[in-house]
């Protein structure tokens, strides 16, 4: 892990509305193929973190690059995966897993070829034609998923993506998005506030304080996949990590 | 979804086999008590004109209207024009104006929705004119259009114009937030996020005012037929009331309303094709 090279770089990132300080003077580095999550208390400017991530939102200071060069959408593909179900209703599940790539303007063959992979490692070849209010949210959450991944992203982002889901379905999703993120080796950048996810899911954990958001803690979590919650291993970190916040 | 072919066990089999035969009875009946009311809405009408308890000058029976309506196919008479040429001019009349208004109006209710500068360039004039009765605009249309077919199919136009605008602006207007962060995080340049995601995400609302749009412009059509026309329902009907034929007027309004009826389902029917991703719940 120490030799990959450092796919996204956030440097003193700062923001502030007015005279409220949010986001206090960030830098973090993720690695090409991490899988990185973010844990922090509600409240603490997680979406303004992620909204400065995909440039939604100009920072006040610092700066975020890809590869070297300042984040562009227009340039880089960042992929954002929101909380809140947004696979376009007027898109069939194909469509809307080819959407990205589209706006892209990637050649057709890789569309139809990317489109196919992730259809196929989302076991989701029955319902390609099905719009979103034919799907259940957890199925319409999987396509956005899909579509985020297709586009093989410099950095794809998630914002809770299983909030809403029951937990017998976390379960389930969190062992896909593994899958995916193996399969199409994407840098992923996963926020939740459920500790035993991010446990599961990362390989390193970020934690944040409270307002004004600042890095407090960086752990590395070196489990063999697929990982168990009953390991002791696995449940001493998720106590390090719980320790770290006991304090929100 | 597409393929629900799951076997079922044979009991559940027959008690959906009941359920259906007993629900497509029960639409049987329902239908037939309409119709009987019909019959006796139509009894009597027929009944009350034949003894006299109503002027046969004031309303015609119902089997009169049907004999003008089967003579109107092919006697011009008394008003100049057979049935078929009324329909025909009028409904040209309405789909040039109503036309022209979704093809101009729809457009600019898009682009007002999504261009904050252009929405301050032409909602005030809009503002303006939209409260203003399609009707009111008669005697400006004459002094300007004369009193051609222009002048009628501007007055249709206004009427058809209104709703279209509205409800695809605020059709736009109304696009979820996250539908244009995807698209923009995706990269997306400002037109394609209007033409990926906004333009889609109001079309239901674009289609319910088209729809409303096409019932008024229908509506106007007596109105602007007044002006000196020769042929068209409206005209029609105003020929009727000057020959004190309430046969012609019915026969007139009835056709109106079965051709409003007949293009409204043709555009559900459109609607239904292109916005079929809409949860119809």
């Amino acid at each position: 892990m120490e030799n990959q090279e450092i796919k996204v770089q956030v440097n003193h990132l700062t923001k502030r509305f007015g005279d409220l300080l949010v986001l206090d003077d960030v830098s973090f580095n993720i690695k090409k193929g991490e899988f990185v999550c973010i844990v922090g208390p509600t409240g603490c400017g997680k979406t303004t973190f992620l909204n400065l991530l995909t440039r939604l939102i100009e920072p006040t200071e610092g700066e975020i690059l890809i590869d070297g060069e300042p984040a562009d959408p227009k340039k880089h593909s960042i992929s954002f995966v929101f909380q809140e179900p947004s696979a376009f209703p007027w898109l069939t599940a194909q469509q809307n897993i080819e959407y990205g790539l589209k706006i892209k303007k990637r050649p057709a063959e890789e569309i139809a070829a990317q489109t196919e992979k992730i259809i196929s490692l989302l076991g989701l070849e029955k319902y390609r034609h099905a719009y979103p209010h034919e799907m259940s949210v957890s199925m319409e959450q999987r396509v956005v998923i899909g579509r985020a991944f297709a586009l093989n992203p410099d950095l794809l982002l998630m914002d809770e993506p299983y909030g809403q889901m029951d937990i017998k379905m976390r379960y389930y999703l969190e062992d896909e998005v593994v899958r995916l993120w193996k399969a199409t080796g994407s840098t992923v950048l996963f926020i939740t506030h459920n500790l035993e996810e991010a446990t599961y899911l990362a390989e390193r954990v970020l934690v944040l304080t409270n307002k004004p958001a600042k890095i407090k803690a960086n752990i590395e979590v070196d489990l063999p996949r697929p990982r168990k919650v009953s390991d002791p291993e696995f449940i001493r970190i998720r106590k390090e990590i719980t320790e770290m916040i006991k304090w929100w | 979804m597409s393929n629900n072919t799951t076997k079922l066990p044979d009991g559940v089999a027959d008690s959906i086999k009941i359920e259906v035969a007993a629900r497509k009875k029960e639409s049987r009946q329902l239908l037939l008590i309409s119709i009987i009311s019909v019959a006796i809405f139509l009894f009597l009408w027929e009944f009350a004109v034949r003894i006299g308890w109503i002027d046969s000058k004031h309303l015609s029976a119902p089997t009169t209207i049907v004999e003008t309506f089967i003579m109107k196919l092919s006697d011009p008479n008394p008003e100049g024009g057979v049935l078929g040429t009324h329909i025909a001019t009028s409904l040209g009349l309405v789909l040039v104006g109503y036309g022209a208004a979704v093809v101009i109006g729809v457009p600019l209710g898009l682009l007002m929705g999504y261009y904050h500068t252009f929405d301050k360039l032409v909602s005030p004039i809009f503002e303006i004119v939209r409260p203003i009765p399609p009707i009111a605009w008669i005697p400006l249309s004459i002094i300007w259009l004369g009193i051609g077919t222009t002048a009628k199919a501007f007055i249709i136009f206004l009427a058809a114009f209104v709703p279209c605008v509205i409800n695809s602006y605020t059709g736009v207007k109304l696009t979820p937030a996250v539908y244009l962060n995807v698209a923009k995080t995706s990269g997306a340049s400002t037109w394609e996020m209007f033409w990926t995601v906004s333009k889609n995400y109001a079309m239901p609302l674009v289609f319910t005012g088209v729809q409303v749009a096409l019932g008024n412009a229908w509506s106007t059509l007596v109105a602007a037929e007044m002006l000196a026309a020769i042929a068209g329902l409206g005209y029609m009907i105003q020929q009727g009331r000057l020959l004190a034929r309430p046969d012609i007027i019915i026969v007139g309004m009835l056709t109106i309303g079965v051709i409003g009826a007949i293009l409204t389902f043709l555009l559900s029917k459109l609607e239904n094709h292109i916005v079929k991703w809409r949860s119809r719940s």
